[in-house]
């Protein structure tokens, strides 16, 4: 008897806590929606002065025609890729600590995803003829690959985000207080796709969810590994790769686990989330970080000794202009800070607190960014006649849409969450039905992360 | 003129003896169609030597003429005779309208691993098997009727794989309106592509605009070395404007080589090495 009613008092406060960012969201949210959007705003000035004036703004030439726009676009989808990837792979493997990040790490994938496809219409010299890949398109070319992974897999997101709301959009739909307006009651309603938990309902939302956690894998593998096609079908020293697919998945992963730390804190604290998300799911999430981190590192060891070890020229100036050339700072900065440091933080046993794992996490995040400048800017002003390397350009309508794309991440997070609970409410419910023990440790941890 | 007999690849042709021949070049692949024609391939070129025996040279727009015959165009540069002045890229950029940066031939002045010394101008080799062609996602870059490589700037997305495919830097890119233009309004076609459009890729068109009637490439013309030829494969013939070559000859007797053959571009430029020189960076 006890019992249940503290069981329903919890459930009752999980409740409030998923609805939260709906109902109050706290009085940073205004403040700190504003300084983002005004962020976002000067991408758009920049990108309308672009427009007019040319790509030649964002700092480019004809000796570095690639440059921070592929860097962005790589680097974007990348992290998405890797929010999609977690919640499918826990999912599948039924780990039942997952249920409280999933919500987070799918609406990432999906904002992180709109945000990256963005940079591959803004890298275009002509973007008003995008439409010419629909009725003219070369099946030959990487791009008309991208073009359909990449929308394909948009799709796919969207549903993957939106299959385990449905119970959630239905229980929102019942507890739609009287202050509510109709276009809440119709958005609610129709979102909630007449849901009504009977177990045939249940049985094939179980089925949909999971069948969708099996297909998200191989499409998300099939989006990175064009995208790096689209470099390593060229000649290029430094591009033409073979093992450019395989890196570049492992390099999304890393970078996507390592956001959605980094995500999951930020919201956790904003949110008063600590009940229900403890420090044993950012163990958890570092550790499978720490794993793809070392995967990287070991394609990158791999790669350059390859490339370096027969000294043909070109493959070889590559390697030393990153090992000991003009890229050298921002090629160990990377090492250092993107994967050693970010490596010891998670696996040490006294970097064990939330707030260090976040840090592994943030320079982990910015650490790709960064090796993803350096995937794009040495081959694309190497030399491949003579030997004059081409210059590159930080100009400030590059940096305004950079950051105002890295802003528009945790907007757009912001916004979606006024809409959807934050927490997979029904999936919590579900896994907490499932398995007592568990979830009892976990709230054990939960409180070790919270001390 | 009697052709020396240390110069086999020379063809004699039916109207060279005159030496003030190089006022009239603009001629000279005229003549190149007609030694072609006493050569055997005959009944190819004659259609072109007709059409400007008849046209009028008047009529820009050539209509009413008979199809062209088809070619397969090949350019041959005699790096012994460069001497790196740069003449024909400005001659290019001059009647192209292109703006300084834009080299579609650029004169690269590289030292070789033997050390020594060399001009290489790089133009669009115009691959047989060109990658620029392969990665366009939507058929900008094109292969024309004769196997020139065209971009058509009306189609052309901007996205620049093209340029990250090509392996001889030949592509360039309009990063700004263009600031040169050509004095009267023209209407730029995937032949002759000026002025260039903002946001679209532009390169060497090997002068199609010219050769297909019968004229000669901008920087043929302004070679004042005589290092540039081009010609026909199929008719077996090449001129640099003052002599006319049987190429295959020509180019197996000097030792024609292109550029990173390894690849297998198959490109339509050839080069003579004759200093010695190592081209194989
Ligand atoms: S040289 Fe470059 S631009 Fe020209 S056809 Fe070959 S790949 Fe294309
Ligand atoms: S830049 Fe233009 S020509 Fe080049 S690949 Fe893209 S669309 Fe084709």
């Amino acid at each position: 008897m006890v019992a249940a009613v503290r069981e329903s008092r919890d459930a009752v406060a999980l409740q409030e806590a998923a609805f939260r960012p709906m109902h109050a969201p706290g009085r940073w949210f205004w403040p700190l929606f504003l300084v983002l959007g005004a962020l976002v705003a000067l991408a758009a000035v920049g990108y309308g002065y672009q427009l007019l004036s040319g790509l030649w703004v964002a700092g480019y030439n004809d000796t570095a025609f690639y440059g921070i726009y592929e860097a962005n676009l790589v680097a974007f989808i990348g992290v998405s890729y890797g929010g999609a990837l977690v919640s499918a792979v826990l999912r599948l493997t039924n780990a039942r600590w997952r249920a409280p990040v999933t919500r987070m790490a799918e609406g990432m994938a999906l904002v992180s995803l709109l945000v990256g496809a963005a940079f591959a219409i803004i890298h275009l010299g002509r973007p008003e003829r995008i439409w010419l890949l629909i009725v003219s398109p070369q099946a030959a070319s990487p791009i008309v690959w991208d073009a359909i992974a990449i929308t394909t897999y948009l799709v796919a997101t969207l549903i993957f985000l939106y299959l385990p709301l449905i119970p959630d959009m239905a229980f929102a739909r019942d507890r739609l207080g009287p202050s509510a307006n109709r276009l809440q009651r119709v958005f609610y309603r129709l979102a909630a796709a007449g849901w009504q938990g009977t177990p045939a309902q249940r049985r094939s939302l179980n089925w949909s969810v999971g069948a969708m956690a099996v297909l998200i894998i191989p499409l998300a593998i099939t989006v990175h590994s064009v995208l790096a096609w689209a470099f390593s079908m060229t000649s290029r020293p430094g591009w033409h790769s073979t093992i450019f697919g395989p890196y570049f998945v492992i390099g999304a992963l890393y970078s996507g686990v390592a956001l959605v730390i980094v995500v999951v804190a930020a919201f956790r604290k904003a949110y008063r989330l600590e009940p229900y998300i403890g420090l044993g799911h950012f163990v958890s999430l570092a550790r499978i970080m720490a794993v793809l981190g070392a995967v990287y590192l070991y394609f990158t060891f791999s790669e350059l000794l390859t490339a370096a070890y027969t000294a043909s020229h070109e493959e070889a100036s590559i390697v030393a202009v990153l090992l000991e050339g003009s890229w050298a700072p921002l090629f160990w900065t990377f090492m250092v800070g993107g994967i050693f440091v970010p490596l010891a933080l998670s696996l040490a046993p006294a970097t064990r607190k939330v707030r260090y794992l976040v840090l592994a996490g943030l320079l982990a995040v910015v650490g790709m960014w960064l090796k993803r400048m350096l995937i794009t800017l040495p081959p694309a002003t190497a030399p491949l006649i003579g030997d004059v390397w081409g210059t590159v350009q930080l100009t400030w309508v590059a940096i305004a849409l950079t950051l105002g794309a890295t802003a528009a991440i945790p907007l757009g997070l912001m916004i979606l969450f006024r809409f959807v609970p934050i927490l997979a409410l029904h999936e919590m419910e579900e896994v907490d039905a499932e398995g007592a023990p568990e979830s009892a440790h976990d709230r054990a941890v939960a409180v070790e992360g919270v001390l | 003129m009697t052709v020396p007999p240390d110069r086999v690849d020379l063809v004699e042709l039916p109207q060279a003896e005159d030496p003030a021949r190089r006022m009239s070049r603009r001629q000279a692949l005229l003549a190149l169609a007609a030694a072609g024609s006493a050569l055997a391939a005959g009944p190819l070129l004659a259609p072109l030597v007709q059409v400007h025996g008849e046209s009028d040279p008047a009529d820009p727009t050539h209509a009413g003429e008979t199809p062209l015959p088809p070619r397969r165009w090949a350019m041959v540069i005699d790096l012994r005779r460069c001497d790196g002045c740069k003449k024909c890229t400005e001659a290019c950029q001059a009647k192209h309208y292109l703006p300084p940066e834009q080299e579609w031939i650029k004169v690269y002045t590289v030292r070789d691993r033997t050390g020594v010394e060399v001009n290489i101008p790089r133009l669009c080799m115009h691959c047989e098997d060109a990658p620029c062609v392969r990665v366009c996602p939507v058929t900008a870059t094109f292969v024309d009727r004769d196997g020139l490589v065209l971009v058509d700037q009306d189609k052309c997305i901007g996205c620049r794989l093209c340029m990250a495919a090509c392996p001889y830097e030949a592509r360039y890119f309009n990063w700004t309106e263009p600031k040169v233009k050509p004095p009267l309004p023209t209407k730029a076609t995937p032949e002759y592509p000026s002025p260039q459009q903002r946001g679209t890729v532009g390169k060497c068109v090997l002068c199609v605009h010219n050769i297909k009637y019968g004229e000669l490439p901008y920087c043929l013309e302004a070679c004042t070395m005589d290092a540039i030829y081009v010609g026909d494969l199929d008719a077996d013939v090449a001129t640099n404007g003052t002599e006319t070559v049987r190429l295959s000859t020509f180019l197996s007797e000097n030792n024609a080589i292109r550029l990173k053959e390894e690849l297998n571009t198959k490109p339509r430029v050839w080069y003579i090495p004759g200093h010695g020189e190592d081209l194989g960076w």
